[in-house]
């Protein structure tokens, strides 16, 4: 007889579950961590290599000579910005259209639903101002795009300068089989947002833009540039898109392999790379740099403007220039000369980008960790949930024995009732459905009664809101009278489990950053929580582990990863700016962050609440 | 009178025995002669020269490939093969392809030093036209009635063909354009049907793909020679890059056998084994291999203007013939007439005698 058919060797097995479950759960959740931690252990990740036969090598012979002239352009930019108190939209029209490119703007505006602080804007109106060159002797189907923000005050006249000047030299070569798109776009991604929709005609925003007069054809790749001083020490490389997206890896290799070819320093999240990866610093540098990677996915949030092309298929990435205090300086014809190189190479292309993985971890620039590598961290961690569902299952269909009460009692066991498990999922998902939509309906009347700023009062509805759902069981307990017995819970809880199992799977293929830090907290929760378990310091325990204080440690740890340590009151202060810009990015942009959390992992913590306040 | 004749018989035989001896005699001294200069002449047996050059790979970062064709093809056309007399099938154009800095242009040196494209190269088969059904159909002669006879190779059995094959290759196989492979068998088969249909004298085979030796294993048909850039679990490799095109610009076989081909020139008389000594190990990295056993000539003496030249029925001697006394011609003969109008006047003297003598009365009988 076979293994499970069996129902000696079943019960056996089955006996073994019930017995070893708690140690199982505590073993995997261990294994989890320590195989997500071996993640950045050098041995361990695979060096990068080029995937794409097209893009080859990084044999080019770059020859941009004008990178002076380049500076002096971004100077008159900087001097024109400042005259138009915005985008000096002639001049820039007049200085692309003596480059010899066709040149068209997009008007933008958008109401945001409130004031953001942190740019200090509401009623945001702009124009995008870019200009294709088309290529000599190609048909106009497939385009390039370089893009430089033009941002107030004095950051990024250099990147806007950099681009004319390559705007100028890619004009005299008849080597392009691409069209190439200059944009400099204002408003950084509000500007950018308007321009794709207007280029590939979706209004998913609700965001209001002129049509664009002029198209190049699908674009296949992008790099966002953004230089601010005239010589840098090094080049940043930004990845991080909306939701989580990454570009394919082949852009990175690109990328570090011109770094290389042409000796200019690269980093990532603003880190070296390290050579002694088996001495402990090595290893935390690493560790470092991947959780740097691993909280910018989780925050679902585009890190550069290249972060809004992924959606549309386009790998997209932002090339950062940075001066700190080193010695050897790199300037603006070397950079010129390391972009002139990457488009060459992206021109060689036939096809997108597609041969290199979409889902990787980047421990350093040279080495990564893909999909095949990641995934079974989480795996062990979603092992727990079905584990604990086993359980519980197991622990249904065999009520525990009862001596005293005959036939009656077992039936009454038997059938928890539909209802008492249904009311708490469908008031947790009514909570969820008010975190989601109250914040933003009456920032208005929280204005008017207190004396708050509108973001002020929308980041603090939503953490009333979020504390409401906390007294929701001693509530709901007053409405259900006496339907709390000992199945109803374990029902409940072998919904609730599954129910997290589903959500965190789904979140991790998507954004495997959010799913595990998401599973990090709340497997533990699921795992243990029972009536039974000591209240208050559960309830203590729970609450630390709910999404919000998830999300308030993971900004301090985030400022601790990238040096910046913060004190108490400014961390809560930021705190609070992440969960407003968090709101706003979903509505500006599309990000899911907030409605994922709002919607779907806070209704599910707040399942475990209710079951632990059982009774 | 009996006697006359059987005297002018015995003299008509002898001067027709006289006759037959001399000329017998000259012409067997004149061959000796030649068997003596140019002994390998007409050794071979072949009467005509043809060339089918592939290259089976598209896309811009496979330029070697159709630098490596043009290569070849430009030396053979050099070494006296006409266009007629080639079939070239490029899979791509490189030279007008959108990336190419210098358009019109395909260059095997870096640095640009030699052009091979030129403005006088005839592709006969281009594009999507290279498949492996069409290179097998020029091959056993199959084509339908309309094809031009550009596209064909009208070999007989006394044409010595050169057949050069150059792309992307693995372990039996050559790949086509992306989408299809031709197998060391089907290319064996191929070659069989041409034995059997009396399509060639000698055939030599090149191929510079990797494992490209895999693909003459299964030859077995008689008087095939073949070469290959690489043995078996071995890469082809590419030679140089250029920068300012980006791409590398010839396989490291071809390149050395372009280096090599460039020294012969039509009466050159190095033979095979000089070419099986092109490219070795220390500057390919791969080890060419060739293949002899089907071949009924011995290496050594086949030379390489067989394959890749045309031939010519040139006598070269080095003796100077001293012609002898120079044979006088006798001014030509030119009759001599009297003048135009001495005869009018003889004739009119010779009328108005008749008519005096034989009075006016006979005038009436004339009209």
């Amino acid at each position: 007889m076979g293994l499970l058919s069996d129902p000696n060797r079943r019960r056996a097995l089955i006996s073994l579950l019930t017995r070893l479950n708690s140690p199982i759960c505590v073993v995997c959740y261990m294994a989890g961590v320590a195989w997500f931690m071996g993640l950045a252990f050098e041995p361990f990740t695979l060096r990068t290599y080029m995937s794409e036969n097209a893009m080859g090598s990084t044999m080019v012979e770059e020859r941009f000579p004008a990178g002076e002239r380049a500076l002096t352009t971004g100077r008159e930019f900087s001097a024109h910005k400042k005259k138009a108190g915005g985008m000096p939209v002639d001049w820039l029209v007049k200085t692309m259209q003596a480059r010899g490119l066709e040149v068209f703007t997009q008007r933008f505006s958008r109401k945001l639903p409130f004031p953001d602080e942190n740019k200090e804007r509401y009623m945001v109106k702009g124009t995008n101002v870019y200009g294709i060159l088309r290529a000599p002797r190609a048909p106009r189907t497939e385009a390039l795009v370089l893009s430089a923000p033009c941002t107030p005050g004095d950051s990024n006249n250099q990147a806007v300068g950099l681009l004319l000047g390559l705007a100028q030299y890619f004009r005299n070569q008849i080597y392009w089989a691409k069209d190439i798109i200059f944009l400099v776009n204002e408003h950084d991604l509000i500007g950018m947002q308007a321009w794709l929709e207007g280029y590939h005609h979706t209004n998913t925003t609700g965001m209001d833009w002129s049509p664009l007069q002029g198209r190049g054809g699908s674009i296949q790749a992008a790099l966002s540039l953004e230089l601010s001083s005239d010589v840098i020490t090094s080049m940043d490389l930004v990845l991080e898109g909306l939701n989580g997206q990454l570009p394919n890896l082949d852009l990175a290799n690109l990328f570090y392999a011109f770094c290389q070819k042409i000796g200019v320093l690269c980093t990532i999240q603003g880190k070296l790379q390290r050579n002694d990866w088996d001495s402990v610093s090595g290893y935390s540098h690493s560790v470092q740099t991947m959780m740097l990677m691993v909280m910018k996915q989780a925050s679902g949030r585009p890190w550069g403007d290249h972060g809004l092309f992924l959606r549309y298929h386009i790998e997209a990435a932002s090339i950062k220039g940075i001066n700190s205090f080193r010695q050897y300086k790199t300037d603006v014809t070397t950079i010129g000369r390391l972009l002139e190189g990457m488009y060459r190479k992206l021109n060689n292309l036939l096809e997108r980008l597609h041969q290199s993985y979409f889902f990787y971890l980047m421990p350093s620039l040279s080495h990564f960790v893909s999909i095949g590598y990641y995934m079974p961290a989480f795996g062990l961690l979603a092992v727990i949930l079905l584990l604990r569902a086993l359980d519980l299952w197991v622990q249904l269909a065999t009520p525990p024995p009862r001596t005293e009460d005959g036939i009656t009692d077992k039936e009454q066991v038997s059938s928890p009732g539909v209802l008492s498990v249904l009311t708490p999922l469908v008031i947790s998902h009514l909570t969820g459905v008010a975190l989601y939509t109250l914040p933003i309906q009456f920032q208005e009347m929280a204005v008017e009664q207190f004396p708050v700023s509108e973001t002020e009062a929308v980041v603090l509805t939503a953490i009333g809101v979020y504390t409401a759902g906390l007294a929701l069981p001693h509530n709901t307990h007053r409405l259900l009278s006496g339907e709390g017995t000992e199945q109803g819970w374990r029902v409940l809880k072998l919904v609730a489990v599954l129910y997290l199992a589903v959500l965190l799977g789904c979140t991790a293929l998507i954004n495997f950053s959010l799913g595990f830090i998401l599973a990090l907290t709340l497997v533990p929760v699921a795992a243990f929580v029972t009536p039974h378990v000591p209240k208050v310091l559960s309830a203590f325990i729970l609450v630390i582990l709910s999404p919000a204080c998830t999300l308030l440690f993971s900004v301090f740890f985030f400022q601790e990863l990238q040096e910046l340590p913060v004190s108490f009151q400014e961390g809560w202060l930021l705190y609070l700016s992440v969960i407003s810009q968090g709101i706003l990015d979903h509505f500006l942009y599309g990000s899911l962050v907030y409605p994922l959390i709002a919607l779907l992992v806070y209704p599910c913590w707040l399942l475990f609440w209710n079951i632990l306040f059982w009774k | 009178m009996i006697l006359s004749t059987t005297l002018e018989f015995c003299i008509f035989i002898y001067l027709l025995i006289f006759s037959f001896s001399y000329f017998t005699l000259h012409s067997c001294c004149l061959l000796y002669l030649c068997f003596d200069n140019a002994g390998q002449f007409f050794s071979s047996g072949h009467t005509n020269n043809w060339a089918v050059l592939v290259c089976t790979s598209r896309f811009w970062f496979n330029y070697r490939h159709v630098a490596n064709t043009l290569s070849v093809y430009r030396s053979v056309k050099r070494l006296g093969i006409p266009d007629s007399h080639i079939v070239l099938m490029l899979a791509d154009d490189m030279a007008c392809n959108h990336r190419n800095p210098k358009p019109a242009t395909v260059f095997s040196h870096k640095n640009m030093e030699l052009n091979v494209y030129g403005d006088d190269v005839e592709v006969d088969y281009r594009g999507y036209e290279v498949t492996v059904e069409n290179f097998l159909r020029v091959l056993t002669g199959r084509l339908p009635p309309s094809t031009p006879r550009s596209k064909r190779l009208l070999s007989d059995d006394r044409s010595n063909i050169l057949i050069y094959l150059t792309g992307h290759g693995g372990n039996g196989f050559l790949k086509f354009q992306d989408s299809e492979e031709i197998s060391n068998v089907e290319l064996a088969d191929a070659f069989e049907q041409m034995w059997q249909k009396r399509r060639y004298n000698e055939l030599l085979f090149i191929i510079d793909t990797c494992q490209g030796a895999s693909m003459y294993e299964r030859f077995y048909s008689p008087n095939l020679m073949a070469l290959a850039s690489s043995q078996v679990g071995e890469d082809s490799l590419s030679h140089q890059p250029d920068l300012a095109i980006g791409v590398h610009l010839m396989d490291r076989y071809t390149f050395y056998l372009l280096e090599f081909l460039e020294d012969i020139h039509p009466a050159s008389k190095t033979n095979m084994n000089d070419l099986f000594k092109v490219c070795p190990k220390s500057q390919c990295v791969s080890t060419p291999g060739h293949r002899t056993d089907l071949f009924l000539r011995d290496p050594g003496s086949v030379l390489i203007t067989d394959f890749f030249g045309s031939v010519r029925k040139v006598e070269i001697t080095m003796e100077t013939i001293n012609l002898t006394d120079p044979i006088k011609q006798k001014p030509k003969q030119k009759d001599w007439h009297p003048p135009d109008g001495f005869i009018l006047g003889l004739w009119t003297l010779i009328l108005l005698v008749f008519f005096k003598l034989y009075g006016m009365k006979h005038l009436k009988h004339i009209f």
